[in-house]
């Protein structure tokens, strides 16, 4: 498995990252040394092995559908970048 | 006063040689005058220092102190200290004051601990060896041409220099033990879910785990004691009663059985750490363990297998930093899309960027079960060596790391060679197991580790086990030529 320039801008585009293109070619190399080093996965033979998501195969804790949080939107909002009336400030999306 | 550990500093409190007050000035006045050297703190909080000993010694005049009462401690930058700055050492962060502390700040502080500030670390504890920060790297306290490990570097290193008693650190693939190994200190990963994630600037959830580091296993109990236990804002929390981490330290180990298993002592293992943690198991035989060869046959496959679920479950949780509701946003956005792309591009470094990229594609359609899936498998395979040899010993032992601290630069242009450096510790993670790393000897000037590994919530053991070679060994006393105590 090997990226190249185009397949890296993608992933790149996907995960909203903002890469130089004067760093496209070292973060391809870089990706591509990662990706040699995790297909040594693809020999192992997995056939019926149940996937672990949970250490202790523990199960989501469920609570009572009951308010438990206090309002804390100033406090919350004084390390916002924009703010006006409680809401956040992004460029405009609808035209 | 500065080589004295916090069970020692608990005792002069006690018997009033000095106040809290007093030692946490003593304590900042030396990291004003050295931490230049080793850059280990991020902030100093001085002034919310000096309150805490304040109300501290108030406390225990009125007999309100308990154990950790009026001891200066520091956290790892990525617990959520509320009013002070909490970076992640990101630029993304440079300018997030959190509104809430951690529970584990919560609870250190309920405890009466004072708080020194908060310790550099890789960015977003993405990094063996602290280069990754975005306010330059933590310095290795023996050799400063070295790196004092990661992503833990900060606490690791501000220990060894004694510039702080204790500290709190993260493990997600072995970021309290390969720094305190490094360093010649003592650092205990917690099985998963032991102590509350909530505050802790999430890197892989399912991995992450805080815990203590400090100079003894003593010590590192006295903290444990404080951070863990149940906690409802941790989804993942352990459901279990309180324990008292160090009531077991003095147990005697005659009839411990120890295994050590093979694939960690091959050809690939530096000899001179070899050589070390051999004689420390040595040391355990004196001390009445049987040992044996165990194996863990699937140790090569943690590597590939962790460097697809961390950066896959990084590449979840990171995508909360989008230059809208907190952290760095970028000038003069054109549209919603640059200011995602543009904020994160140059909020983030380059190791989270590659980091983020790889979550991604591994998670992106079409891939998640050649990649995704398949980490998953492995991960129950390597959970399930580690189950059988537990089923026949106590613990494991094995070195910390294949090699001691390496120069600054020497591994920071191969993320591949990087990631090498924990082939020993991030298998725990992946099998949710509590490690600690215990200083067991030098090899050419600097520190080894010695990697004890128990049974899910076995803390009390493993601490056990490290407290007794601690009363036969005095490794955990060395302190680095050039830091005067």
């Amino acid at each position: 498995m090997s990226l190249d320039r185009s397949e890296v801008e993608q992933i790149a585009h996907l995960a909203r990252l903002q890469i130089d293109a004067a760093d496209i070619d070292s973060y391809s190399d870089s990706l591509n040394s990662i990706l040699n080093l995790v297909d040594q996965m693809q020999a192992t033979n997995t056939d019926g092995v149940e996937p672990l998501a949970h250490p202790l195969d523990a199960v989501q804790r469920l609570r009572a559908d009951e308010v438990s949080e206090v309002n804390q939107r100033e406090a919350l909002q004084a390390v916002a970048p924009a703010t006006e009336e409680g809401l956040f400030l992004v460029p405009k999306v609808i035209e | 006063m500065f080589d004295k550990t916090l069970a020692e500093l608990a005792q002069g409190l006690e018997r009033g040689d000095y106040s809290s007050t007093e030692l946490t000035q003593a304590y900042l006045q030396r990291i004003n005058a050295l931490d230049s050297q080793y850059n280990s703190f991020i902030t100093v909080t001085e002034e919310q220092a000096l309150a805490q000993a304040k109300a501290a010694d108030e406390a225990r005049a009125a007999g309100n102190g308990g154990a950790l009462c009026g001891l200066p401690i520091a956290h790892k930058d990525l617990f959520c200290t509320q009013g002070v700055r909490t970076s992640s050492a990101s630029k993304m962060l440079d300018n997030f004051v959190s509104p809430y502390d951690a529970t584990i700040v919560s609870r250190l502080k309920n405890a009466g601990t004072v708080t020194l500030g908060k310790l550099n670390m890789d960015e977003f504890a993405m990094g063996s060896s602290n280069e990754s920060s975005f306010y330059g790297p933590a310095r290795n306290p023996w050799n400063t041409d070295c790196v004092p490990g990661g992503s833990s570097g900060g606490s690791a290193a501000a220990v060894a220099a004694r510039l702080t008693p204790a500290a709190t650190g993260s493990d997600t693939g072995g970021s309290i033990r390969q720094p305190a190994a490094l360093c010649g200190i003592t650092g205990l990963k917690p099985t998963y879910g032991r102590v509350s994630r909530y505050g802790m600037i999430a890197f892989a959830s399912s991995l992450d785990q805080a815990g203590p580091m400090a100079q003894t296993a003593e010590d590192c109990g006295m903290i444990l004691n404080a951070m863990a236990g149940f906690d409802p804002m941790d989804s993942t929390s352990a459901e279990r009663d309180m324990e008292d981490y160090t009531a077991e330290l003095n147990q005697p180990l005659a009839g411990l059985k120890v295994g050590l298993p093979k694939e960690y002592f091959s050809d690939a293992l530096d000899a001179g750490v070899a050589e070390q943690v051999r004689n420390a198991v040595a040391e355990f035989e004196k001390l009445g363990a049987t040992v044996k060869e165990v194996s863990l046959p699937n140790t090569e496959l943690c590597i590939p297998a962790y460097y697809i679920l961390a950066p896959a479950e990084a590449s979840s949780n990171l995508s909360r930093f989008d230059g809208v509701r907190y952290g760095y946003r970028c000038e003069d956005p054109a549209d919603l899309e640059d200011l995602y792309k543009r904020s994160r591009g140059e909020g983030f470094g380059a190791e989270v960027k590659r980091r983020i990229m790889v979550g991604t594609y591994a998670l992106s359609a079409g891939y998640y079960d050649a990649y995704y899936n398949k980490a998953q498998q492995i991960r129950r395979m390597i959970q399930q060596d580690f189950v059988n040899v537990l089923n026949d010993v106590d613990v494991i032992m094995g070195p910390t790391t294949p090699q001691t601290a390496f120069k600054l630069g020497e591994k920071s242009s191969d993320p591949v060679s990087m990631y090498m450096e924990d082939i020993f510790t991030l298998s725990l993670n992946l099998a949710g197991l509590p490690g600690i790393s215990v200083p067991c000897g030098q090899s050419n000037g600097l520190p080894v580790g010695l990697q004890i590994i128990g049974n899910y919530f076995a803390e009390s053991k493993l601490l056990n086990v490290a407290h007794q070679f601690q009363q036969a060994t005095d490794w955990h006393k060395q302190i680095p030529a050039g830091v005067e105590v």
